[in-house]
């Protein structure tokens, strides 16, 4: 369910990018995702075929890119990554500070369209 | 045959919803209001929040709650029998409020006759995070008997929230919610955030949040 309302703005992106480049059928559409979406390309794929039926875009295939979570550490300028689900302590993998801003994770683009 | 080819995007997914939050914090911003987005899961005490808060500030700030709910209307009206302006927007299934809806919802309203809107968001920790309604202060309230492990489940709900209210507080006796362990994590995932531990029910912390608020308002309103 979570997939869907961000589902039906890729169709509408999708859908509109083509218009917009004379494009006549959508062939795939790549996405980049921050890990910190709870968002799966399975499902995503699921609603899309579901909800682009008898669009250009019907049959087009949904590639996710998946961003990893990276934090800037403050004291020590360099960036880490982490699992913020499985983690129990978030630190600077390099100096242990818990001074950090996050710098990707929470992604949400369509990055590329093919279209014919 | 035409040919295949690649189109450049990089567009957020969301951008039409981000577009239309814009246009909402412009309106507000016009009219010197302020917005809250309370989000949280269903039992968390959103509404019970709202209308403590609103019983602290009555005759202090002019208030409105912007209700969303899947089918019932239940929340409006206990809102509304508070004696406030309520909007009910129901969204007949979808899980979260978008800007457009809040858009809609603020046309219903007397705003020049308001200092502070609430909006409660459909009880669910994952879509309210998405989607920006265009308020100043986005709230998220975890309660005791939840846990503290939905940090590790809903980490973005965690990471985009300005303020975190511990609901429940009374409920911590005999519970095993380990507070230190969550305010930890809540700074480390989200360092600018403000955490207020209270009871909607035993009204324990509750002055401390109307008054932060309020000030927060009227800084809002210089």
């Amino acid at each position: 369910m979570h997939e869907l309302a961000v589902t039906k703005s890729i169709l509408k992106l999708a859908l509109d990018t083509a218009a917009q480049n004379n494009g006549n059928e959508i062939i795939s559409i790549h996405l980049a995702i921050g890990e910190m979406r709870n968002l799966e390309q399975e499902w995503i794929q699921r609603y899309f075929d579901y909800i682009s039926k008898g669009t250009k875009a019907e049959d087009a295939v949904i590639k996710v890119r998946k961003i990893p979570v990276v934090f800037l550490c403050k004291d020590c300028g360099r960036q880490f990554t982490a699992n913020l689900k499985e983690d129990r302590k978030i630190l600077c993998s390099h100096c242990g500070s818990f001074e950090y801003d996050l710098v990707t994770g929470r992604e949400l683009i369509v990055e590329q369209l093919e279209v014919r | 045959m035409d040919e295949i080819r690649l189109i450049d995007v990089r567009k957020s997914i969301l951008s039409d919803n981000e577009n239309q939050a814009g246009l909402v914090r412009q309106r507000l911003h016009s009219r010197h209001l302020f917005m809250l987005n309370v989000m949280a899961s269903p039992g968390a005490g959103k509404t019970s929040l709202i209308i403590q808060t609103i019983r602290r500030l009555r005759g202090r700030l002019r208030m409105a709650v912007i209700e969303g709910d899947i089918e019932s209307t239940v929340d409006s009206e206990k809102i509304q029998a508070e004696g406030v302006p309520a909007v009910q927007i129901r969204t007949a299934g979808a899980c979260h409020l978008d800007a457009p809806m809040v858009m809609a919802a603020l046309d219903a309203l007397d705003l020049e006759e308001l200092d502070l809107i609430f909006i409660e968001n459909i009880g669910n920790l994952i879509c309210p995070a998405e989607f920006d309604l265009g308020s100043n202060l986005q709230v998220m309230i975890l309660s005791v008997p939840e846990g503290d492990d939905k940090i590790l489940k809903y980490p973005l709900m965690f990471s985009i929230c300005d303020v975190l209210v511990i609901n429940k507080i009374d409920c911590l006796d005999g519970s095993d919610f380990n507070l230190e362990l969550l305010r930890r994590r809540a700074g480390e995932l989200n360092p600018g955030i403000q955490i207020f531990e209270l009871s909607c029910k035993s009204g324990i912390g509750i002055n401390a949040w109307s008054t932060w608020l309020e000030k927060k308002v009227a800084t809002n309103s210089n």
